[in-house]
């Protein structure tokens, strides 16, 4: 199989703030809002270069989601910032009528979605957040799986016309894809490995859980083709069905609920184009807990492990 | 040419016309906060914005306005279309299937006036908010201002969006506050009393204009002249319009009776009364 070298394990959100900084020097519409998360963020760099066009809103989201709304009318392009729970379920509404609905150019841009935010807990660890962005008509809904794909993917949804979710994390995690991140295409999959006897479809850093899982299938003598779908909605179905017409099963890992993730839009394309044997790798219906990330990671069976587990009972689910 | 009082009030007239027409074809919609509203929208459109020609969504080199109180969408589609933005015989369509005009204003449809959705309440703040900076950055000294209903600032993100404009000194912008003093299920005192608001406003950095006859063009102009002489100078700026809700039809006014509620054939012709043609109906 083809193999995949970590440069040196990164923090995704240090991605993102790669690419505003970036952002910064070669668009001068980009604006940035964070609210009293720069730290967190790494939006440091581009407050300290850019003082005019950040905005510091304090703790209050739905404010910086009307505001950054607001922003866009006079041709600017905000990318606000702030925890994947309070991107998104507590400023639902404000997403909904001031961004979505209003077909407005807002990045939200959050960090620290999932369990692997780790210590914290289940208050600050959002698991539903992927369901809530996709629902949204219009909304793009990107979940990168490492540092430079996140450096990437925030320097293109600003060419991107249009609402985008763009989420990522706080671990460090495996830094494997392309540096200059030039294949990084918005609703476009990548195929990472090809395989014919299950396909295993990841997105975030189950990416890289779905690489190490196809290496030990390998070993086993079962040839898995590996698929990073980076972009949720909208879903590269060509690649998925394309990929399963030849496999005829498919795994789906994500470090989100099983409800309303990357499996379910799966298993719509498969429903209705190709039914075929699917198995979830995800959190099943719960809230998460305080720990590390690779404490919560085994305890919520979103490791290789599980990934090796799954693609052999879909295997076996096959006719 | 700026019109005169005597067209503006021949326009106020035509417009609570339109209203009543708009929200008796379909046997739904908000009269009530939309007549109280009615003079301070013309006022605005007609004489205190400087607007260009046309409409695009970025508004640069021109004063933008924010209707936070979507629901009186009747009164905001008459001006818009008085005032040149889609044709006026398009108001016939408001709350129809297929219709740009939707109960609660949209972009989404692509209607020529509109930048922002709302309808639901309390986040146009934080928009007119957002596009004040951005007229900063873009060196655009024009103003931005936006119309909230007095219930609506019960709504928790208004005072977000307050503490923001005056810490960072948008002054640049202009919210009126349409206090009728009424809301859904009553007085905003039975509801939830929200004591001085303008006491509140003060106390968050903001100069306060009140306009106490909300219904008079005179008074509005004066009012709202008013306020654009403290723009500027470091503050938002927040104008208090003490208005009557149904303003225009007597057994719409002193109640909340007709905040979402239709007339009937015989309501809307005795209303009618109390208010003949002047440009004539749509």
């Amino acid at each position: 199989m083809k193999k995949y070298t970590n440069t040196g394990s990164k923090d995704t959100r240090s991605g993102f703030g790669a690419g505003l900084t970036e952002l910064g020097k070669t668009n001068e519409n980009v604006v940035a809002l964070c609210a009293d998360l720069i730290g967190s963020l790494k939006m440091d760099d581009f407050k300290a270069n850019h003082p005019e066009r950040f905005f510091q809103v304090g703790i209050a989201e739905a404010n910086m989601i009307g505001m950054a709304a607001g922003l866009t009318i006079g041709g600017k392009i905000p990318f606000t910032g702030t925890f994947a729970n309070f991107s998104t379920g507590r400023v639902y509404d404000q997403i909904r009528q001031s961004v979505a609905y209003s077909d407005k150019n807002v990045k939200i841009c959050a960090s620290h979605a999932g369990l692997t935010l780790g210590e914290d807990g289940a208050t600050h660890q959002i698991l539903e957040d992927i369901g809530l962005m996709k629902m949204l008509p219009g909304m793009t809904v990107i979940n990168t799986c490492d540092y430079n794909q996140t450096k990437a993917a925030t320097i293109a949804i600003a060419e991107h016309h249009g609402p985008v979710y763009l989420r990522f994390g706080r671990p460090s995690v495996p830094n494997f894809t392309s540096e200059t991140g030039e294949d990084f295409v918005i609703g476009k999959a990548m195929m990472l490995n090809e395989g014919t006897d299950v396909t295993i479809v990841a997105t975030g850093h189950l990416v890289w859980e779905a690489l190490v899982a196809a290496e030990a299938l390998e070993a086993k003598g079962i040839s898995a083709e590996v698929i990073n779908i980076h972009t949720i909605k909208p879903l590269d179905e060509e690649a998925i069905l394309k990929s399963v017409g030849k496999t005829g099963c498919i795994v789906t890992a994500e470090e989100h609920n099983i409800l309303g993730g990357l499996g379910e839009s799966v298993a719509r394309v498969l429903s209705l184009n190709n039914p075929a044997p699917q198995e979830f790798v995800a959190v099943n219906d719960s809230f998460g807990e305080s720990g590390t990330p690779a404490q919560l990671m085994e305890k919520y069976k979103l490791n290789n492990g599980a990934i090796v587990e799954a693609a052999e009972k879909a295997i076996s689910r096959k006719k | 040419m700026k019109p005169n009082t005597q067209q503006l009030n021949d326009l106020t007239i035509q417009v609570r016309r339109d209203i009543l027409r708009m929200v008796h074809a379909v046997n739904s919609g908000h009269p009530g906060g939309s007549l109280g509203c009615t003079e301070f929208l013309v006022a605005l459109y007609q004489v205190i914005m400087d607007r260009k020609e046309g409409f695009d969504m970025d508004g640069i080199g021109e004063d933008v306005f924010f209707l936070s109180n979507g629901h009186i969408s009747p009164v905001f589609y008459s001006v818009l279309a008085r005032s040149g933005y889609f044709p006026v015989s398009e108001l016939a369509t408001f709350r129809h299937i297929n219709s740009r005009l939707q109960g609660h204003p949209t972009t989404h449809e692509g209607l020529p006036g509109v930048r922002m959705a709302s309808g639901s309440l309390g986040q146009g703040m934080s928009v007119a908010v957002g596009a004040a900076q951005a007229k900063k950055l873009n060196g655009d000294n024009h103003l931005v201002y936006s119309l909230h209903g007095d219930g609506e600032l019960q709504e928790g993100q208004n005072w977000e969006a307050m503490m923001y404009a005056s810490a960072y000194k948008v002054d640049n912008y202009i919210a009126t506050i349409d206090l009728n003093g009424k809301q859904i299920d009553g007085s905003t005192d039975e509801v939830l009393n929200m004591g001085s608001i303008s006491a509140k406003f003060v106390a968050f950095g903001w100069e306060v204009v009140e306009i106490q006859q909300g219904n008079n063009i005179e008074a509005i102009l004066a009012g709202m002249a008013d306020a654009k002489s403290r723009t500027g100078k470091g503050r938002p700026v927040c104008v208090l319009l003490h208005t009557e809700m149904g303003n225009g039809v007597d057994f719409m006014m002193h109640t909340h009776a007709w905040h979402g509620k239709a007339p009937n054939d015989e309501q809307l012709q005795k209303a009618f009364d109390q208010n003949a043609v002047t440009l004539g109906d749509y």
